[in-house]
């Protein structure tokens, strides 16, 4: 029970990095997500390319593989031309996952922007709304309800994945898991007090995912 | 020198065309962990679903909360988890039967609702209709019900299988020369990750691609109306 209580305190210092890099990464992936959402819909062929070839690129590639790239690799193209780009981990780890998060996310918003009848967008050009009145009047607010199940999905996805920025030494809930076992050598009670960790901040993320979807729900229609 | 062959540096492309074939190495092992990982994942899944779907609660709730509990927790976790723990235990596995098998474990709570949507997607009507024309529950299930929901399974599946080629990299914390390990180490060695870990993001996305596309035209040439199984 000692040892127990002994490991609480750096799993805690550990649980408060994963908890702001899930914070961070996640608000990174809503905007990513949006934009490159809304991009994919454009009119304007060259935006539309961006967008397709951004999710593509980071739904297409692994996650570890995309970290690894942004903390390895990209210092050694920036010397080769000249800029510094070598980022602390807690930043290569936030824009990582934002944006692997954010492609995944991006066509949760073009599916629910789709889902829109078309007759919407018909009044909205009847009533003679600009087209980005009509995109963040009637297209979003109808929209938004529908991606919350899925952002949701994403959240949780997100705080799992988090744990792979151990793998570029940040010290998270399961780089303090690692130090401790190879101090310890007691894996069974480390790694199972881990497990529930996650699982418990992963009930958290869903209740608090749930109050925001039940927010969105109040835009969806108002009765007159 | 990584499994016998040398590398080049003489300059960039000479480098890259040299270790290629030292990454494709690498890349068939990414494979075998992809397959193996899903068999494990396609088994255990239809265990727990069958699980999910048993009378009594005493049998389905702890199979709710075991899903749950696997598709909240960090795959990278459940690895060393196993890794470290089951040796504690007596229970001695390679380690890439080990990583295979956090592979599966992880994605078994993801099939389990893949089997468990597609069979109820099934229209109720159908098992009335077997009723009532005298089929035995087993034969409705086996003859009338899994030929339908097959086709709506395989899919979702092929998904899955995606999904878990992308997370094998994860497998390179225990040791296993995938892929990305081998990159890396190339890239310890040289002091050039620029170029490994380049080309192992663009070898993943030609896979996943081309693994997309091989699902969308199965999903197009799977019959609609079920694969009869006789």
């Amino acid at each position: 029970m000692d040892n127990l209580l002994s490991y609480i305190d750096p799993l805690l210092d550990g649980a408060w990095v994963t908890l702001q890099l899930t914070l961070y990464s996640t608000v990174l992936g809503g905007v990513v997500a949006f934009m490159a959402g809304i991009g994919k819909l454009s009119e304007n062929r060259a935006t539309r390319w961006l967008s397709i070839c951004f999710i593509e690129f980071f739904r297409g590639t692994s996650l570890l593989v995309q970290l690894f790239w942004l903390y390895f690799a990209l210092p050694i193209l920036g010397q080769a031309i000249g800029v510094d780009l070598r980022m602390p981990p807690l930043l290569a780890g936030t824009i990582a996952l934002g944006l692997n998060i954010g492609a995944y996310g991006a066509e949760v918003v073009r599916g629910a922007i789709q889902a829109v009848p078309d007759n919407q967008y018909e009044a909205a050009k009847a009533l003679d709304f600009t087209p980005k009145q009509t995109m963040w009047r009637i297209v979003l607010p109808q929209a938004i309800p529908e991606m919350m199940p899925s952002f949701g999905n994403l959240a949780i996805q997100n705080l799992k994945d988090t744990a792979l920025v151990s793998l570029i030494s940040l010290g998270d809930m399961t780089f303090r898991a690692e130090q401790l076992r190879n101090y310890t050598q007691d894996s069974t009670t480390i790694y199972t007090l881990l497990l529930f960790m996650y699982f418990g901040m992963a009930l958290v993320l869903s209740a608090i995912m749930k109050i925001l979807e039940r927010y969105a729900s109040r835009w969806r229609t108002r009765k007159i | 020198m990584l499994f016998g062959i040398e590398w080049d540096t003489a300059n960039n492309w000479v480098f890259a065309w040299s270790i290629l074939p030292i990454l494709l190495k690498g890349l068939v092992v990414t494979i075998q962990a992809t397959l193996v990982g899903f068999l494990v994942a396609l088994i255990l899944g239809l265990v727990l679903a069958a699980l999910k779907g048993a009378r009594l609660r005493i049998i389905s709730w702890p199979a709710y909360f075991i899903t749950e509990f696997i598709r909240d927790t960090p795959l990278l976790v459940q690895l060393f988890f196993l890794y470290y723990v089951l040796p504690e235990y007596g229970i001695i596995l390679p380690a890439f039967m080990t990583g295979a098998l956090a592979l599966g474990l992880q994605y078994s709570a993801y099939t389990s609702e893949v089997y468990r949507a597609g069979l109820e997607s099934i229209p109720h009507g159908q098992t009335e209709a077997s009723r009532v024309l005298d089929f035995t529950p087993l034969h409705t299930f086996m003859f009338i019900i899994l030929p339908q929901a097959i086709p709506r399974i395989i899919p979702a599946l092929g998904n899955y299988l995606v999904s878990i080629m992308k997370d094998v990299p994860v497998l390179s914390v225990i040791a296993i020369l995938e892929i990305l390990n081998v990159a890396r180490i190339i890239g310890d060695r040289t002091f050039n990750y620029l170029i490994p870990l380049s080309m192992v993001g663009i070898i993943y996305l030609l896979l996943t691609l081309l693994a997309s596309a091989g699902i969308r035209y199965l999903d197009k040439r799977l019959p609609k109306e079920g694969i009869p199984l006789k």
